[in-house]
């Protein structure tokens, strides 16, 4: 028999005739039927891994369709003994943060994102900065809250959806700036020569070439981050609490004026994450069976903006 | 601060007149010494071609003339080229404005991700034109022989065309503003024989209107089409590979009647 | 010397050009400034909100085993035990899993077992069924992605119904039958760390498997090549040759997860519980330092802001010092496998 290469240094030193069986395949063979099989446990245990994937979505579809009417968006939450109701302010509350989270996250990681990969790439303060960024990608969504909460709520003495705002858009911004200066980086750098070759200056190139051609990369940097910013609960919980009410309501909305339509911004505001938070806790079960219905229309937002992120890097590897 | 260059200097009657005039004494990478005594006039109108063994510095001295070595850290440039009336390498002078006035085409072609029409207008854009931008672009394309293959699908991709189709892209995106100089750095070298067959007869076309520099490996083409030509060596005697030129002269009268004996070498094929 | 030529466009750049060039060249130098400022603000305003509680209780803080607005008395050590207990117990159950999750998929078990039923069944080159492999192997990539794409508090939702109603009947077999172990110490009324752990491993899988399938993607595959000339089984090769390569970035996974798993926050505060004691059994209730805020802000009053800032500071350390040891331990494992080429 042929031993095994592994412990060839210990056979004996003449070498003996080949077994012409020996290298036919048999399962019965130790070493073949220890390798099937591990091969077998590594797929038990992935397909265990992707168990709970299926028992949440089966959860979601189960019990978040009992409660899936028109009423959700038209609604507002029920209370302790309340029957029916809906989450249609905290729909409006999560797409309102997420939207002033992006309004600050966006240019703020982009011009950053500009300054690693075109303006200072090599400088020591781009390596800070992408410490920095590091740094803040790591960091725990609930400090986000506190840091907001001891940097505006504390003085302002009101929770808001501004305060909420500021707090996702802390964690946005690292996603959005790393993702963004590998897009920019992407661009071939025989455009970038020949921009410049023309006689662009800096902002010139960064404008008309390498923005534009990193766009899909840095738009899918920013959906992520959305994706990501909407499911969060901890940054929201108490900067910009929760409300039982309309964001509008009591107030005109209106162009002329403009310090009450900023108003709305400075109160407390419903989200979809701290409604689902609030509702898993109540023994009443409107209010949970609710919870599971707002937990869908979540999932079902961050799904649709990880696709469209996704779309939009596969049109950049056209590009 | 920036100067503006202001362009006439109105020398007495020189049959040649001399676009830039490129003196370098010496030209270091950090502290790799790349290229030294090295002086050669560029004729207004003619081609000049660079050639020489791979690594002599050839597309370094060529990238001199528009300070794209700039963009190398650690370079560092002693000497003068005297371009439209100033030393380029002045501190008072604006790389920026220097390369508005010369053009420059790359080894690989390197359009924009936008449309054909675009790219050859990026140059207009650039320089704030505001005249008729479809006019100059179809003035552009037909100069670099791209017109009649583009005509109906300018909106069309520049990605989308061919490598040679490309490189001729480039060049009308160079020739879009008219510079005064134009650059190429082995224009053809990544392209296939018939691709380099068109851009060459173009190159003899465009001497019409423009001054051409060209770098090339391509003995052959250099005798088609360079008026005037410089031969570049690699020095190691000091332990280094720094490049310098050897001989420099009408294309003909070198090709014919080498003057140094690394140029006789180096054009018999002896070393490439 | 010559002009330009007679119908030349080209022109220097204008001032306005050469002055907004400066000026967004500023401007980017700005906004890189105020990121590194941001990061110091942040940790400068847990800081200083801090300070007060810092000056009382000093180091105490984190020794003190009460929790108790009324008597005033702060202790964050037993949510600090808790924070660690879970999320190494997270860590061991998603290593488990992750990195086998990471083999399967670096290796393509999948499309190779499904290639070899094709040939059985000898339709390997059919034009729809013979793409089949390859799909679902791409399709399995995506589903553990998913994973991670589902927001914590959803996972909180689902453990609070679906795995605390599962594990609460075999728990408390367990208790019942071999609660002198302290493992099983306490019997597991609903919330508690065991819930939270499993869904918290939930959490940190897709991190795990991820970064650990790109170390082992990373392998040079002249190293697979010499293990399999050499005779070596699939398993023999993976667990002998490439694991150990990958080990260094598989390392750098596992530090990085147990860092988002000390910062979780939403899953912990609806499935551990909030009970600050020390407890070592897998199903009493428990408390982490990230549900403590999360619990406890909303209502709190001033002076109790300070003392749970103070806390905030804590956690604020400890996963700044995990994230940074785990970042800095996957760019030496990628800076080691360049090297190698």
């Amino acid at each position: 028999m042929i031993k095994s290469p592994m412990s060839a240094l210990s056979g004996s030193p003449l070498p003996q005739p080949i077994n012409v069986h020996s290298l036919h395949k048999s399962l019965v063979r130790p070493r073949t039927l220890v390798s099937a099989g591990l091969t077998g446990l590594t797929a038990l245990l992935t397909l265990s891994a992707l168990v709970p994937l299926f028992s949440v979505v089966y959860m979601l579809a189960w019990e978040g369709s009992r409660r899936l009417s028109w009423d959700i968006f038209r609604k507002l939450p029920p209370t302790a003994f309340q029957e029916g109701g809906g989450f249609g302010n905290a729909i409006i509350g999560t797409l309102l943060m997420v939207g002033i989270a992006a309004l600050l996250s966006v240019p703020f990681g982009v011009l950053g994102a500009i300054f690693l990969a075109e303006i200072g790439p090599e400088t020591r303060l781009a390596r800070w900065v992408q410490f920095s960024a590091k740094v803040l990608t790591g960091f725990p969504s609930i400090l986000a809250g506190v840091f907001v909460y001891g940097a505006i709520v504390f003085y302002t003495k009101k929770f808001s959806a501004l305060a909420g705002g500021v707090a996702l858009s802390v964690l946005m911004l690292p996603t959005i700036m790393l993702t963004a200066e590998e897009a920019i980086r992407m661009v071939p750098r025989r455009m970038r020569e020949a921009a410049i070759g023309m006689g662009a200056t800096q902002a010139q190139t960064v404008r008309w070439i390498l923005l534009p051609t990193a766009i899909p990369g840095i738009l899918t940097g920013v959906m992520l981050a959305i994706a990501r910013a909407a499911g969060e609960t901890a940054p929201l919980l108490f900067t910009a609490l929760f409300s039982n009410y309309w964001l509008t309501s009591g107030a005109k909305l209106s162009l002329a004026r403009p310090r009450e339509t900023l108003e709305v911004l400075n109160q407390p505001t419903a989200s979809l994450a701290v409604l689902i938070y609030n509702f898993s806790g109540v023994p009443f079960e409107n209010q949970k069976e609710l919870a599971w219905t707002a937990a869908l229309v979540l999932v079902l937002i961050v799904l649709t903006t990880n696709l469209i992120g996704q779309a939009f890097s596969r049109r950049s590897v056209r590009g | 601060m920036t100067k503006i260059l202001d362009s006439v200097d109105k020398s007495p009657g020189k049959s040649q007149q001399i676009v830039i005039d490129c003196d370098i004494h010496d030209l270091y990478y950090g502290d790799f010494k790349a290229v030294r005594d090295t002086h050669i006039p560029i004729e207004k109108g003619k081609i000049t071609a660079f050639i020489g063994p791979s690594g002599c510095g050839k597309s370094t001295v060529l990238r001199s003339l528009n300070r794209m070595n700039d963009l190398v850290r650690g370079f560092r440039f002693e000497g003068h080229v005297h371009f439209m009336g100033a030393d380029i390498y002045a501190s008072s002078i604006d790389p920026v404005a220097v390369r508005r006035h010369i053009g420059m085409v790359f080894q690989q072609p390197n359009p924009f991700a936008m449309t054909i029409f675009k790219n050859v207008a990026f140059g207009l854009k650039l320089n704030g034109y505001r005249g008729n931008r479809a006019e100059r672009v179809e003035k552009a394309l037909r100069g670099a022989a791209l017109w009649d293959e583009v005509k109906d699908n300018l909106h069309k991709s520049a990605l989308s065309l061919s490598g040679g189709q490309q490189q001729r892209l480039c060049i009308a995106r160079a020739i879009a503003t008219e510079p005064a100089v134009l650059l190429m750095d082995e224009p053809c070298s990544a392209l296939d024989p018939i691709a380099t067959r068109k851009i060459e007869e173009l190159m003899v076309e465009l001497k019409k209107n423009y001054t051409i520099v060209i770098v090339t490996h391509n003995l052959q083409q250099a005798q088609r089409v360079a008026d005037k030509t410089g031969f570049l060596y690699v020095d190691t005697t000091q332990g280094g590979r720094t490049g310098y030129l050897v001989e420099f002269g009408d294309t003909r009268e070198m090709f014919d009647s080498p003057q140094q004996e690394h140029t006789k070498q180096y054009l018999r094929g002896e070393f490439s | 010397m010559a002009t330009a030529t007679q119908t030349t466009v080209s022109r220097p750049p204008t001032r306005l050009e050469t002055w907004s060039n400066l000026g967004c060249r500023l401007f980017c130098y700005a906004f890189a400034w105020l990121t590194v400022l941001l990061v110091l603000y942040i940790v400068g305003t847990i800081g200083w909100t801090a300070r007060p509680a810092v000056a009382e209780y000093g180091l105490g803080f984190l020794s003190g085993t009460t929790w108790d607005p009324n008597t005033q008395e702060f202790g964050i050590l037993p949510h600090i035990v808790g924070t660690l207990y879970s999320s190494v117990l997270a860590l061991m159950i998603g290593m488990l899993f992750g990195v086998s999750v990471a083999i399967f998929l670096s290796e393509g078990f999948l499309s190779s077992i499904l290639f070899l039923l094709l040939k059985k069944v000898k339709l390997q080159y059919h034009p729809l069924l013979g793409r089949l492999p390859d799909a679902l192997e791409h399709l399995l990539k995506n589903l553990v992605e998913l994973l991670a794409a589902i927001p914590s508090v959803v996972y909180g939702l689902w453990g609070l119904f679906v795995v605390i109603p599962l594990i609460r009947d075999p728990s408390n077999w367990l208790h019942d039958h071999l609660g002198w172990i302290p493992l099983f110490g306490t019997s597991l009324a609903g919330p508690g760390l065991l819930p939270a752990a499993i869904v918290l491993a939930i959490m940190i899988l897709p991190t795990i498997s991820a970064i650990s399938r790109d170390a082992l993607v990373a392998v040079p595959r002249r190293i697979r090549e010499a293990a399999y000339g050499l005779g070596a089984t699939r398993w023999e090769a993976i667990l002998r040759v490439i694991l150990p390569t990958a080990s260094k970035g598989i390392f750098g996974a596992v530090i990085l997860a147990f860092g988002r798993a000390l910062g979780e926050t939403m899953a912990l505060a609806m499935l551990a519980g909030n009970a600050n004691k020390i407890s070592w059994s897998l199903f009493s209730p428990t408390n982490t330092l990230a549900a403590l805020l999360a619990n406890n802000f909303p209502e709190a009053t001033p002076k109790d802001v300070t003392v749970l800032m103070y806390a905030a500071l804590i956690l604020l350390a400890i996963t700044l010092v995990v994230n940074v040891v785990g970042a800095w331990v996957l760019q030496r494992a990628t800076a080691g496998l360049e090297g190698g080429h």
